[in-house]
């Protein structure tokens, strides 16, 4: 590197840029933070969700699955869960969801195992109220296609 | 035989001792979790893939702490020119550190993950089972009081003595890690804020703070290592981590294209993090350039391999393979699929497992006495070690992108009806798998034979 280019001004450059870009992350963030309301629904979120959240984090859903793309990638996408199993019909996915976390574990020999979380008829009905408001999120258009 | 300019800097000894014990156990889960991949009932009622998951990753980032934890009290007090403000907190704050690593860690093994939120009072203030982030509460106000006290530590070591520019970089690093992990308390009921806020922990730690601490060990093993001037390096390291920061912090971005935000986030997040790569492209030939001009024939010629092998292994996991999906129109396709698990080994295991044991090969020999460095022997198995863990990785990261290219292509590409299901496209992915198992076992051979290094002494080699 040039001897003109002293550390000083590399040091101006890494404090001032840094501050520089922080603040208007902060400002993106700011605004970001209002405009979120359009896309979250959150007047959709009952006091069934909420318990729902609580469920899907105290079983640690996201250990294997991912949900809007994050977590694991061991097992399904489960944003879009609500229509995919249920083709967006409530009672449809809420049947199907109490099935299913009732008949695990599958014992298949070979596949992957979801273990029995035993939830009472209560809690899956909570969870599934959960996955109904996350699938009506607008997280931009994605996923592409219903296999999440 | 004393070699230690300081003689608190024994301190960092017992750190990173257990930061190889609980990579060991990182690596031991990682292969459960590998086959696991194939062979989905493999300890299916003992350690469910979740389980092992948490376990996994959460021995990643605790060695990581204890790595640059040791680190810092390493270089601090010699970079000060004083001892260190208190060695017995630094003891202290070890072992209560390593005992709630411990527990947490036999938490998730032990009993179901739901009855381990009851018994640490999680419905007081619920901040687990959110990725990364699982530790019961009360762990996480360990770990912030565990911070503190160090941050305070180093704070009153660095005020009392010379505040060179390694140490400033080193301690910012440092304080953003602690400031942002508090963000891991804020755990809102409303999805898209939780999720959004998640990002100031996971993206500034990895893509922001932790950078200036690589940067901050990287800078003072390359000046021990190659004599070069102060002045040079410490430059180099200002311009490096400017990028870095410049680059990393509206990179956020790239984590914002597909939650509640606006479209805005897709063009920031592509233009910014597209530049991610620049700050780990400056440091490969940062590297390579001082140990060319070197002043000096250091006798650790594997510390020097380690510095420029975490150089050339970050650019690559977190350069090469984060610009291969972080633009926004490609990311649409493989956000969460297997190319997304290829990028996080690579630049995890490149950026921060490398620099640790960067700072570990350099400082061992003079925390255990040895003098400058480790037997010609040791070395050499020390050198095996290296060769077979990061060529393993190289290997466990192209299986992992040949099979998240196969993924996108027959399960995301494909509009719906004709796409196929997670699960089936999983069953195609299986060689794909498998290999990359197998390149797992080699990684282990290369960590043992890492791990055995340190006990080939002089002796036992002329014996």
């Amino acid at each position: 590197m040039s001897e003109s280019f002293t550390k000083g001004m590399a040091r101006n450059i890494y404090y001032g840029g840094s501050i520089f870009f922080f603040l208007i992350f902060l400002a993106l963030t700011f605004h970001t933070v209002k405009e979120m309301p359009k896309r979250d629904n959150r007047q959709n979120i009952t006091e069934a969700v909420e318990r729902g959240k609580h469920l899907w984090e105290k079983n640690n859903c996201i250990g294997c699955h991912t949900l809007i793309g994050e977590g694991a990638y061991f097992a399904p996408e489960l944003m879009n869960v609500y229509d995919r199993r249920g083709g967006g019909n409530e009672e449809a996915f809420k049947a199907f969801l109490n099935g299913w976390m009732n008949a695990q574990p599958l014992n298949i020999p070979g596949r992957r195992q979801m273990p029995n979380f035993h939830l009472n008829d209560q809690e899956i009905d909570d969870l599934a109220e959960f996955l109904k408001w996350t699938s009506e999120l607008d997280a931009n258009n994605w996923p592409p296609n219903i296999e999440g | 035989m004393n070699t230690l300019k300081y003689q608190s800097q024994a301190v960092a000894k017992p750190y990173f001792i257990f930061a190889m014990i609980l990579f060991v156990g990182q690596i031991l889960f990682g292969l459960i979790m590998g086959l696991q991949y194939v062979v989905g009932d493999f300890l299916g009622g003992l350690i469910p893939f979740n389980v092992a998951r948490m376990v996994h990753t959460n021995l990643l980032i605790v060695w990581l702490l204890f790595g640059f934890m040791g680190a810092a009290y390493y270089l601090v007090p010699e970079e000060a020119e004083t001892e260190l403000y208190s060695p017995k907190l630094a003891i202290i704050l070890f072992w209560i550190f390593a005992a709630a690593g411990v527990l947490t860690i036999l938490g998730y093994l032990l009993v179901p993950y739901s009855t381990l939120a009851d018994i640490t009072f999680n419905e007081l203030w619920p901040t687990m089972g959110r990725e990364f982030l699982e530790q019961p509460t009360l762990t996480k106000i360990g770990i912030v009081v565990v911070c503190l006290g160090f941050l305070f530590n180093l704070g009153m070591t660095i005020l009392k003595g010379r505040k060179t520019a390694i140490n400033m970089v080193m301690m910012t690093g440092l304080v953003g890690l602690a400031v942002f992990f508090l963000f891991a308390f804020y755990n809102p009921t409303n999805l898209a804020l939780d999720k959004y806020f998640w990002w100031f922990v996971v993206h500034l730690w990895v893509e922001g703070v932790w950078e200036l601490i690589m940067g901050a060990i990287l800078a003072y093993v390359l000046i021990k290592v190659t004599g070069v001037d102060r002045e040079v390096i410490e430059k180099w390291l200002y311009v490096i981590i400017a990028m870095a920061l410049i680059s990393g912090i509206l990179g956020t971005g790239h984590h914002f294209y597909w939650l509640m935000t606006p479209e805005y986030w897709q063009w920031v997040g592509s233009i910014f993090s597209a530049l991610e790569p620049l700050p780990f492209f400056a440091m490969v030939l940062y590297a390579f350039n001082m140990v060319n001009r070197r002043r000096r024939e250091h006798p650790n010629k594997a510390a020097t391999l380690w510095a420029l092998g975490t150089a050339v292994m970050a650019f690559l996991g977190a350069g090469v393979w984060g610009f291969l999906h972080t633009l926004s129109f490609v990311n649409y396709y493989t956000h969460g699929s297997q190319i997304t698990a290829a990028h996080g080994h690579m630049a995890f295991y490149g950026a921060y497992a490398m620099i640790v044991m960067t700072i570990i090969s350099y400082a061992m020999p003079k925390l255990r006495g040895i003098g400058e460095a480790n037997c010609n022997k040791a070395q050499v198995v020390e050198m095996w070690g290296f060769w077979l863990m990061t060529v393993a990785m190289v290997f466990i990261t192209l299986f992992l992108t040949g099979a998240g290219i196969l993924q996108v292509w027959l399960q995301r590409l494909p509009e719906s009806g004709e796409a196929l299901s997670f699960m089936a496209t999983q069953d195609k992915l299986a060689i794909f798998y498998w290999l990359r198992e197998i390149a797992g076992v080699i990684f282990l051979f290369g960590l043992i034979a890492y791990l055995t290094s340190f006990f080939i002494s002089e002796k036992k080699a002329t014996a």
